[in-house]
Formats: C-alpha cells, sequence, structure tokens
C-alpha cells in the first residue's frame, strides 16, 4: 500500500494523460462522425460508397494494428517527406498518433450512430419546418439536429465507454499513459498486481462516472417523450 | 510501389498464417468456454436471491468496467509474478504453474472478459422474454426449470444472436493484444515482420487485410445463423417491400 501512496502523483498525471487522450479522440470522433453520416445519407453515390468503404475498414482492424500502422507507418512516412525537403528529422508524437487512430476509428462508429438516428427522425417534421417558412440550416438547427440527438444518445454513450477503454492500447506505442506508468512502476517495485489493480480502480471510476453522466442526459433529452408502459 | 514491398510479404507468410491460427484459436476458445459459463450465470444474475446476484454482478461491474488489456497485465505480471505465486511455483503446485504460461494467461483474460459481456446479453435478452410466453408455460403446468429449459431459454438465446454477433467480432479484434505478453498472434506476427524489415506498410496492411476477411466470414455466418433461427421475427416479405 505504501508504495501506491509513492506512487500515486505518477499515477495519477498517467490518468490525466488518458482523459486526455479520450477526450480529443473523442472529438475528433463525433465530428468525423457527423461529417460520415451526412455522407452516407448525401445524394451523391461515391460519396456514400467511400464513406462505406471506411466505415467498414475501420471497423474491421483491430485498434492496435491501426494504431502500429499509424505510428510506424506515420513515421516512415514522415521520414520520406523530411528528406525529399531536406528538413531534419521530425519525431511522430505518440500521443498525436493515438488520438488520431482512436478518433478516426470510433469515428466511424459514431458514422453509423449518427446515421441511424437522423433517419430516426420523423420526415414531417422536417416537413413541417419548412411548411412554417424555416430555411434548411434552421430546419436542422431546431428541428432535426435536437430531436436526432435523443436517437443517437444510447449509442453515442456507449461508443464512448468503448473507447474510453480502449485508450490503454496507447501504451503499446510507448505513450505515459496510466496503464504505461503502472506497468514502469510494477517493474520498479516488483509489485505489478497493485499497480495494475490501481489502474483498473481508475479506470472503473471513469466509467462509472460517465455512466451516472450518461443516465442523466438521457432523461434530459427524453424529456416529453412518453415511455410505453407494456 | 516503392513502399510497398510484396515480397516481405510473400517471404513471411507462413509467420503470418501461423500467427493467424493463433488468433483464430485464442478467440475461439475463449468465445465458446465464456459462452458455457454466460448462460447458467446469466440466470445466477437474474435470481432474486442477492446472495447469488450480487457476486455476479460485481464480477461483470469490473471486466466491462476495465480495459482487457489492465485485465490481460493484471492476470499474466500481476499475478504470476507475485510473491505468493512464486512461493506456490516453489512448492510445485501444477495448478499455479499454468499462470506462468502467457497462451494459458490470455486464454483466461479473454474468457474472463468476453464471458462477462455474454453474460449480461443473455440476462438483457431473458429479461425481455414477453410475460405471455412464461405465463403459458407456467399455465401449462412447467416448473421454472422446465420453463427455463424449454421456453424461456431457446427464445432469449436467440434473440441475443444480434448482439453476439458484434460481441465476437470485437473479440476477434481485441485478442490482438495478446501481443502483449509474447504471444505471437496474428499481430504480433506483424510486428515481428516490421521490426525484421522495417516494414510498417506491409506487416500491418496484410495483418489488417487478414483480419478484415475473418470479420467477413464470421459476419456472413451469423447472418445466416439469423436466418435460420430468427426467422420468426424478421419483418414478413410482401411484395410491395421485394424491392428494398
Amino acid at each position: 500500500m505504501d508504495v501506491l501512496i509513492e506512487y500515486s502523483p505518477s499515477l495519477l498525471a498517467g490518468a490525466w494523460v488518458t482523459l486526455q487522450v479520450a477526450v480529443l479522440s473523442l472529438l475528433l470522433a463525433v465530428s468525423t462522425g457527423l461529417f460520415g453520416a451526412a455522407c452516407k445519407l448525401s445524394k451523391i453515390a461515391p460519396l456514400r460508397w467511400w464513406t462505406a468503404l471506411y466505415t467498414t475498414i475501420l471497423r474491421g482492424v483491430p485498434d492496435l494494428v491501426m494504431m502500429l500502422l499509424v505510428f510506424y507507418g506515420g513515421q516512415v512516412l514522415l521520414n520520406q517527406i523530411s528528406d525529399y525537403l531536406e528538413w531534419d528529422m521530425i519525431e511522430l508524437n505518440a500521443f498525436a498518433a493515438g488520438v488520431l487512430t482512436i478518433g478516426l476509428i470510433f469515428g466511424a462508429y459514431f458514422t453509423e450512430t449518427f446515421r441511424g438516428a437522423f433517419q430516426a427522425v420523423p420526415v414531417g417534421q422536417m416537413e413541417a419546418g419548412r411548411a412554417y417558412g424555416m430555411s434548411g440550416w434552421q430546419v436542422f438547427r431546431r428541428i432535426l439536429f435536437p430531436q436526432m440527438l435523443r436517437y443517437a444518445l444510447p449509442g453515442m454513450g456507449n461508443n464512448w465507454l468503448v473507447l474510453l477503454k480502449s485508450t490503454a492500447i496507447v501504451s503499446m506505442i510507448g505513450l505515459s499513459d496510466m496503464t504505461w506508468l503502472a506497468d514502469q512502476a510494477g517493474r520498479t517495485t516488483h509489485q505489478p498486481f497493485a499497480f495494475y489493480l490501481a489502474v483498473c480502480v481508475l479506470y472503473l471510476t471513469m466509467t462509472s462516472v460517465s455512466n451516472a453522466v450518461l443516465q442523466r442526459l438521457e432523461r434530459r433529452y427524453n424529456v416529453g417523450v412518453r415511455e410505453a408502459n407494456v | 510501389m516503392e513502399w510497398f514491398d510484396l515480397t516481405v510479404v510473400t517471404g513471411s507468410l507462413p509467420e503470418f498464417w501461423r500467427g493467424l491460427w493463433m488468433t483464430l484459436h485464442l478467440t475461439a476458445i475463449a468465445l465458446v468456454v465464456g459462452f458455457g459459463f454466460a448462460v447458467p450465470l446469466s440466470i445466477a444474475r437474474l435470481s432474486k436471491n442477492p446472495w447469488v446476484s450480487a457476486p455476479v454482478r460485481a464480477y461483470t461491474y469490473f471486466f466491462r468496467g476495465t480495459p482487457m488489456l489492465v485485465q490481460l497485465l493484471l492476470i499474466y505480471y500481476g499475478v504470476g509474478q507475485s510473491e505468493w505465486m512464486q512461493g506456490m511455483w516453489e512448492a510445485g503446485n501444477p495448478f499455479w504453474l499454468l499462470f506462468r504460461d502467457a497462451y494459458f494467461c490470455a486464454l483466461l483474460a479473454f474468457t474472463l472478459n468476453t464471458c462477462a459481456y455474454q453474460l449480461e446479453m443473455f440476462a438483457g435478452a431473458i429479461r425481455n422474454t414477453p410475460h405471455g410466453e412464461v405465463e403459458a408455460a407456467t399455465a401449462m403446468g412447467m416448473t421454472r426449470s422446465t420453463a427455463l429449459r424449454r421456453i424461456i431459454l431457446p427464445s432469449a438465446l436467440r434473440r441475443a444472436l444480434p448482439p453476439l454477433s458484434n460481441e465476437v467480432i470485437l473479440m476477434l479484434q481485441g485478442s490482438a493484444i495478446a501481443s502483449a505478453v509474447t504471444l505471437v498472434d496474428l499481430t504480433g506476427a506483424a510486428r515481428n515482420v516490421y521490426s525484421r524489415h522495417y516494414a510498417p506498410f506491409e506487416a500491418f496492411i496484410f495483418a489488417g487485410l487478414l483480419y478484415l476477411a475473418v470479420t467477413f466470414v464470421l459476419v456472413g455466418l451469423f447472418r445466416v445463423a439469423e436466418n435460420r433461427w430468427l426467422a420468426h421475427l424478421q419483418p414478413r416479405r410482401s411484395a410491395s417491400a421485394q424491392k428494398d
């Protein structure tokens, strides 16, 4: 127990890195997802095909393989570019590679979530908006988007929980998140069990807090919707 | 193409096949054993007796709330290297010697993880059994266990097929972390090829394509299974809907 207290500042710093990776990836994933959903629902066929290819590949390949490809492959590309331009070698940052990979992978999941949610909003709602004389953007902002969010929330919550847990793999490209720091501390003190257990507790705290927040959000966005009591 | 040297792939094919085989049987064994424990545990999860349901809930809370990578490290490095465990090894206890083996530890972590997810899926499906089905079974004079065996489980397990197909694919992809404990699965093979040839694109793109191929096969198999066992729940095909 003493070693845990001794190393707690380091572990908490790692938890902060994990949270940063998770939140930045989430932002990237949500914006990619909204854009992807718009492409999937677009009238332009090639746009739909490319998005279908993107979601199929990104959801069919393990996150770790993708991350290793982005991290090591990205370094090779960077080297070639800096060679060509006769610059000094640029080191690819593990943090950036991690956020980029997780953000793009979950962008594919969010694309599917948002696509389904947009389609769940009844067409009559949009027609009514137009009939009131709203512009296309106004219909989107006032009618489509808020209602879409209600349908999307359960899926978004689920995606966030999976995303949060998949941040642990950034430790495998050497980013000092809490899993990596626990690994190091476990080796130095010869008490790996205590440290990995501490990481588990930290992750459990994050997922439990997320669950509580998500439940409140869902209640808020479902105001005025009657539940079917069977 | 300069950045994709096909000879790196062709030269390492046996290594990739061995890795793929390792990935496939790790995933398959974990899924099957996990399923075997998940079905009875899902019934325990729904028990009205808190002494039965609370431990199961605690188990799923832990395993669904933490990353599988950390669970794997906890079992392999954490449990395996504890002093208590090393004492057991010196005493020559054959059961605890298993924790020295990376393959056993990976299998244990994967099984515990997938069992927790499958269990909650089945519990959800059982909870959603239409009330009339259970009532009808009681009216026919079935005991609780007979109703469970003949009515509730067959219906619930079928309805759990779509989420189960998701879990199978997530497990296949999740197994990529086996390379963190020195196992040479498909990802591990790709990492070896990468470090030997310094060829990240060849190694990881080819491994990714193999994972993608296995995913397609699994999705196809589940589609066949759903057509067979979930046909009664699918929307009826009318002439007007045919063109969709």
